[in-house]
């Protein structure tokens, strides 16, 4: 089906359910339960699932395949974000354009940057697309106000143009929409004392998700990413054979800015601000930090990762004292108070600290990250069920993290 | 000509502090060959020393003053700071003035403490792995190291001011003959520049002139023959990690008073830093050195206002573009060594 080998296909179809039944697997507590707190299953953050999957994908592109490590890539994602607000501004409120619009500016911006960063490698490559990355943040935040509005933030206004908008406005801003259906709008199903939501928005940002990730597993099958991870095994011997990795890396490094731009547009057409801080070199350490964490290289792990950070970030830093004390009522006055104690700085507005520790235990020791975990603890069930372990062993460290 | 010179004085105290962080990145990738993104948390670890001298220096205990009243009329509470009675009021007060400068002896023991640990419990093993993999690791520490901060100090920045001896201004417009006030600059920028000389010429005079400092300098220019000589070269290694961190941390204690500190402080020098050491050369101490101050004065130039006005936005991207151009034109840096991860 659609020229992927088994594997491959039961991989996209994991992914295909997931993301479809979304609405439910992220609500699997009922409605004012006490795991409630635990439910994801809001639009919003059901969006920035997909979107930053998206981003990550695509950063895994670059990094994964040819571990050209790029510090700069939230730069492409404001771009993206920036261009697609003035479609929406200038245009329509129609989705696509915009979409459409954030990818091609995303892409012309990651080719000029690229081209540049390119002709160094390693440390050096990271050092330049964070010295892109911070100019484009630190212009967008000074010298090119009337484009990006500065602080405060590009946003729709009542009296811009969009040309392509007939409806007469009555007095307050029109929502985004993909040919009429709006962005917001969406349905709820009540099953006993679940409570699901489906959004029009989730649903169009994880089909682009699916048709994103369909896209990179044909680039990671194709001739073009073996050549790819050509280039991060071994360039010299690339050249040797009289192949020059330049070209393909460049190509590598546009298609991922593209995927950057592409999660930038959907953004701002979830929610169409965009500000300047979407951009700053934090933002691209995130997205380093989901490839990482879910297996640079894989073609599901990003995906996870930035899953996994997404809702740490949401649950973990909406847990306080109080739910905390809760948890622990079961013990002892002085016990519950230690464990409090002792939790609370990892959650709340300390939710970056678990982050940072997670982060540095699997980079220490789960180099291929969650999936690379998966695939151990597999191992190990299959171990014990008697085949031979010497066997699997090595062949699991001849196919790293695949 | 006095506009150029308060714009060199002006740049000299932020490039200072750019050479002291870039020549601990540099002694920290010439030996070890590690790439460390957690230098910019080790300065502001420095600065919080400075911020928990200070506060340790304040703690205090309240009495009942019998004879005055506050405004309601209650009798006045008094906080009296323990180090007044152990040290008597004058030298008390004193104490709590010069708390920065004093913040110097109290961050030396406990950076080489942070170092040597950082060192031998997570650097070492990664000597091998990519640097890639290097990076990843020390920027994972360095968001561990400033949400602790952040968790302990707040996420607001914390004011410590300089000794109330130093917190004027020097005049240097008449002393080199200009109208007076047209070279006004703040005493404590002058020490901080010298300090960090003194510092940098610590460094330099100590890998120079001492039998360990030649040593590390072998090591630096080939770590296997000196390790055949039977030199335990690693355990240098290690102590020279713990004297880079020394010296991002007393390049953070004094900048305080500059800067008030914040926990992403480190983050924010980090990214110019490494700029910084990629302009200098990787591997080279005086290239290091020399691009700090340089970055530093370009930078402060970049931001007069007759080049802002002819270039908008140019004194927020020059650094950068700096390191863009020289990294495509020369891509060693300015006095990069052949052979030090040209490629």
């Amino acid at each position: 089906m659609l020229g992927l080998n088994s594997k491959d296909k039961t991989l996209f179809l994991i992914v295909l359910a997931l993301t479809m039944f979304a609405p439910f697997l992220l609500n699997p507590f009922p409605e004012g339960s006490e795991l409630a707190q635990f439910n994801a299953g809001y639009p919003d953050l059901m969006q920035r699932f997909v979107i930053f999957g998206i981003f990550a994908i695509g950063f895994n592109i670059l990094f994964g395949l040819t571990g050209y490590l790029s510090f700069g890539h939230a730069a492409f994602l404001g771009v993206g974000s920036y261009a697609g607000v003035w479609m929406l501004k200038l245009l329509t409120m129609n989705v696509v354009p915009a979409i459409i619009v954030s990818v091609i500016f995303a892409g012309l911006f990651s080719a000029v940057v690229g081209y540049i960063s390119l002709r160094r490698s390693g440390i050096y490559f990271s050092i330049l697309t964070l010295a892109f990355a911070q100019m484009s943040f630190a212009l967008a935040y000074s010298v090119l106000t009337p484009i990006t509005n500065g602080e405060t933030g590009l946003q729709l206004a009542l009296n811009d143009p969009r040309i392509l908008d007939f409806d007469a406005a009555d007095g307050s801003l029109p929502a985004t929409n993909f040919f009429g259906i709006e962005m917001r709008d969406g349905f709820e199903l009540a099953l006993g004392p679940w409570l699901f939501t489906f959004n029009f928005g989730y649903y169009l940002c994880a089909i682009i998700m699916l048709i994103a990730f369909y896209i990179s597993i044909r680039i990671f099958r194709s001739p073009f990413g073996l050549m790819l991870r050509a280039v991060k095994t071994n360039q010299q011997r690339l050249r040797f054979t009289g192949k020059n990795p330049k070209p393909h890396t460049l190509a590598a490094f546009i298609i991922s800015g593209m995927y950057a731009g592409l999660a930038g547009g959907l953004m701002v057409a979830m929610d169409p601000l965009a500000g300047a801080e979407r951009m700053q070199w934090t933002a691209s350490g995130e997205v380093v930090l989901m490839t990482i964490l879910g297996g640079a290289g894989t073609l599901i792990g990003p995906v996870l990762g930035a899953g996994v950070i997404k809702y740490f970030e949401n649950i973990f830093s909406k847990i306080n004292d109080n739910v905390l004390y809760n948890w622990f009522s079961f013990l002892p006055d002085g016990m519950q108070d230690a464990f409090v104690f002792m939790i609370h700085p990892f959650i709340g507005k300390g939710w970056h600290l678990t982050l940072g520790i997670m982060f540095m235990l699997v980079v220490i020791f789960l180099p291929g990250g969650v999936v690379e975990g998966g695939q151990r603890l597999r191992q190990l069930f299959s171990r014990r069920g008697g085949s031979d372990s010497a066997g699997g062993a090595s062949s699991a460290k001849a196919h790293p993290a695949e | 000509m006095d506009a150029v010179i308060l714009q060199i004085l002006n740049g000299l105290d932020k490039g200072s502090a750019y050479a002291l962080i870039a020549l601990g990145l540099t002694l920290i990738f010439g030996t070890l060959g590690v790439v460390n993104f957690a230098h910019g948390a080790l300065f502001m670890l420095g600065a919080f020393c400075a911020v928990t001298l200070s506060k340790i220096f304040t703690i205090s205990y309240e009495t009942i003053d019998p004879v005055r009243k506050d405004f309601l009329g209650n009798p006045l509470k008094v906080e009296t700071p323990y180090i007044f009675d152990w040290f008597g009021p004058d030298v008390g007060t004193a104490m709590i003035e010069w708390s920065v400068p004093l913040a110097i002896l109290f961050s030396i023991p406990i950076m080489i403490l942070v170092g040597l640990s950082m060192e031998r419990g997570l650097i070492k093993y990664f000597y091998k792995r990519p640097h890639a993999d290097q990076i990843l690791v020390t920027f994972g520490l360095a968001i561990v190291l400033q949400e602790i901060i952040k968790y302990f100090y707040g996420a607001n920045p914390i004011p410590t001011p300089a000794p109330p001896a130093l917190t004027g201004s020097a005049d240097f417009g008449v002393l080199l003959g200009f109208d007076a006030g047209s070279i006004i600059y703040p005493y404590w920028r002058l020490v901080y520049f010298v300090f960090a000389a003194v510092i940098i010429g610590g460094v330099f005079a100590f890998l120079r002139y001492t039998t360990f400092g030649m040593v590390v300098r072998a090591g630096m220019a080939d770590r296997e023959t000196v390790g055949l000589l039977g030199i335990n070269i690693d355990k240098r290694f290690t102590i020279m990690f713990a004297l880079a961190a020394c010296v991002a941390g007393l390049a953070g204690v004094m900048y305080t008073p500059i800067n008030s500190p914040n926990y992403h402080m480190g983050m924010d020098f980090l990214v110019l830093s490494f700029v910084v050491v990629v302009v200098g050369g990787m591997g080279s101490l005086e290239g290091a050195v020399a691009a700090g101050f340089l970055l530093g004065v370009l930078e402060s130039f970049a931001s007069m206002g007759e080049i802002v006005s002819l270039l908008p936005g140019i004194n927020q991207i020059i650094i950068y573009l700096v390191a863009i151009i020289i990294l495509l034109t020369r891509p060693r840096g300015l006095m990069g060594r052949k052979g030090v991860m040209e490629e």
